[in-house]
């Protein structure tokens, strides 16, 4: 079983993924909704206090805005953590979306930083596309349970 | 019961700063409600690519889909609070061009803010306060003379002031740098009757506003209670007697700074607060100790003088005074020196809070420091347009106060 950090990481497609093929998916479980009611698209399922802005000066320095460095309280540990990670770029809302554009460059510059199994898809367009990352995403994990 | 205002929030970050239940919380303090906007993810793709403006930020885009229904009557609101994180570059422009897009389309109060996870319910209180006033108190802010005998009361954080007014003439006032609030209320109002010739007793309303407004409505039984924004506002409006249309009105005070965006009489879009203490009165104040001037001296003094002589940018108020330090001991004039301070002043209002406003003429400057000529002088020249100081502008909170207090007479 390998820790995979995904990212969107509110995708629950992609967790989904990740859980079914045996390894744990490191993830914000954060529904996207047709409708959103909430202040942001993934507003946070945990009670962010003040505090966590500025646990995340461990990945981002002070003045980066304090969003960001909240955010990265969450996700910092995660990365820290993974073995491996799948990133999915130009997502469509529906399937997974982190609302900070400027945390996303972070999270994804972070991940390139680190020597791990590595898959980067681009969000498919139609249905060919669609079948081809499926395929791709299965066999990245497939292959991830035998390296391990 | 009454209903609670509906404050639309269009925002990006404030929960992952950990700071949605200040602002929450601020709502709730004055009887405001906040509440996102509802829209579907259909409505993000389809507005953010109408309204134009290419942001990578899901949540900013969200924030202008919300901005959208707001304007066309998809959602219904009182009031608009638009937040973002501070030091975001990508999201002071959305901010920013959502403040002009709501204003220039719609009827919404809007205020414009940018957080950091140190903000608190109290920094945010007096904005979502004029949110709710200009929302509740449209009627009254629609007042334009005073009737009857009227009391208004501004404790401010470095001065208190009171203005008896009697059937639209100001017929008494005090005026005094506040030291223990209560203390120097009472001593502005026995000023201001005495010059009036008339008694407590004889008022028919009294209005009170700024920083001590709850404690000193308090104490003297205040019809209204009402926040600066507002008050300033009708104030300002009233005394240049630009009751009509378009109008910005600015007030350098104490301890912050206001700029509003006034139509009719009543603010549309405003800041406050300033980024430091080196843009506010009270550098100025240093100034005019330093110089060893009063502070009622220093206006003359610096229109004597050419500021551009002296690098000064009061961004900071110890920086600041340091190179007013380093002026002096270098052979710099006193008047150069007081030039440099005004013009450093209004250059830090015109570049963090003007910015934040949509300037239309007239362009009125209230407030004790509007009598810092160099200071009005300074500031028409970075906005290029003549500023209006109306008479005593030193007292418009107070003025304001008395004014908006008259609609609490009661018919006999």
């Amino acid at each position: 079983m390998v820790k995979v950090f995904i990212y969107p990481a509110t995708s629950l497609i992609l967790s989904d993924m990740v859980a079914r093929f045996g390894h744990t998916p490191l993830s914000s479980a954060t529904a996207i909704r047709e409708r959103i009611q909430t202040a942001g698209l993934e507003s946070p399922p945990l009670q962010i206090t003040p505090e966590e802005p500025k646990k995340g000066l461990k990945w981002a320095a002070v003045e980066v805005p304090a969003g960001v460095r909240g955010r990265m309280s969450l996700y910092g540990p995660m990365i820290e953590a993974c073995e491996a990670a799948i990133i999915i770029n130009d997502a469509d809302l529906a399937f997974g979306c982190m609302g900070c554009a400027r945390t996303n460059e972070l999270i994804k510059f972070l991940i390139h930083q680190k020597t791990i199994p590595r898959l980067e898809l681009n969000y498919p367009k139609n249905e060919d596309e669609g079948v081809k990352f499926v395929a791709a995403i299965k066999r990245f994990l497939t292959e991830l349970r035998g390296a391990k | 019961m009454t209903q609670p205002v509906r404050i639309a929030q269009l925002s990006c970050g404030p929960e992952y700063s950990g700071i949605q239940h200040e602002i929450d919380e601020a709502a709730r303090q004055v009887g405001g409600e906040i509440f996102y906007p509802d829209v579907a993810l259909k409505d993000i793709r389809r507005d953010f690519a109408k309204f134009g403006l290419d942001v990578k930020s899901p949540d900013l885009k969200l924030a202008i889909a919300r901005a959208m229904a707001l304007v066309e009557g998809r959602v219904e609101a009182d009031a608009v609070f638009i937040a973002t994180c501070f030091r975001c570059a990508e999201a002071a422009i959305v901010r920013n061009e959502l403040r002009h897009y709501i204003n220039e389309h719609s009827r919404f109060p809007v205020v414009s803010y940018s957080f950091t996870e140190r903000t608190t319910s109290g920094t945010l209180l007096t904005r979502m306060e004029a949110l709710t006033t200009i929302a509740r108190r449209r009627a009254l802010l629609a007042r334009e003379t005073q009737n009857g005998l009227t009391l208004g009361v501004d404790s401010g954080s470095a001065t208190t002031k009171a203005i008896v007014m009697r059937d639209n003439q100001i017929i008494g006032t005090g005026w005094q740098p506040t030291t223990e609030v209560l203390k120097s209320a009472q001593e502005v109002i026995v000023h201001a009757l005495t010059e009036a010739g008339v008694t407590r007793n004889e008022i028919q309303a009294v209005g009170t506003t700024g920083y001590g407004r709850f404690l000193v409505g308090k104490e003297i039984k205040a019809d209204l209670v009402q926040e600066e924004l507002t008050v300033n506002s009708k104030g300002a409006v009233y005394l240049a007697d630009r009751q009509h249309g378009p109008a910005t009105v600015i007030d350098i005070g104490g301890m912050d700074n206001k700029a509003i965006s006034v139509m009719d009489g009543i603010p549309g879009v405003f800041t406050m607060g300033g980024i430091c203490a080196g843009a506010s009165g009270r550098f100025l104040e240093m100034t005019a100790k330093r110089l060893g001037v009063e502070i009622t001296e220093l206006g003359p003094l610096s229109m004597k003088g050419f500021g551009g002589r002296v690098p000064m940018n009061s961004y900071c108020i110890v920086f600041g005074t340091q190179s007013l330090v380093n002026a002096l001991a270098t052979g710099s004039t006193r008047e150069d020196v007081a030039a440099a301070a005004c013009h450093s002043v209004a250059e830090q209002v015109f570049e963090q809070q003007l910015q934040e406003v949509d300037i239309k003429e007239p362009v009125i400057m209230v407030g004790g420091t509007s009598l810092i000529e160099g200071l009005v002088f300074a500031m028409g020249e970075l906005l290029q347009t003549k500023i209006v100081v109306p008479p005593y502008s030193q007292y418009i909170g107070a003025v304001g106060s008395a004014l908006l207090a008259s609609g609490f007479i009661k018919d006999d």
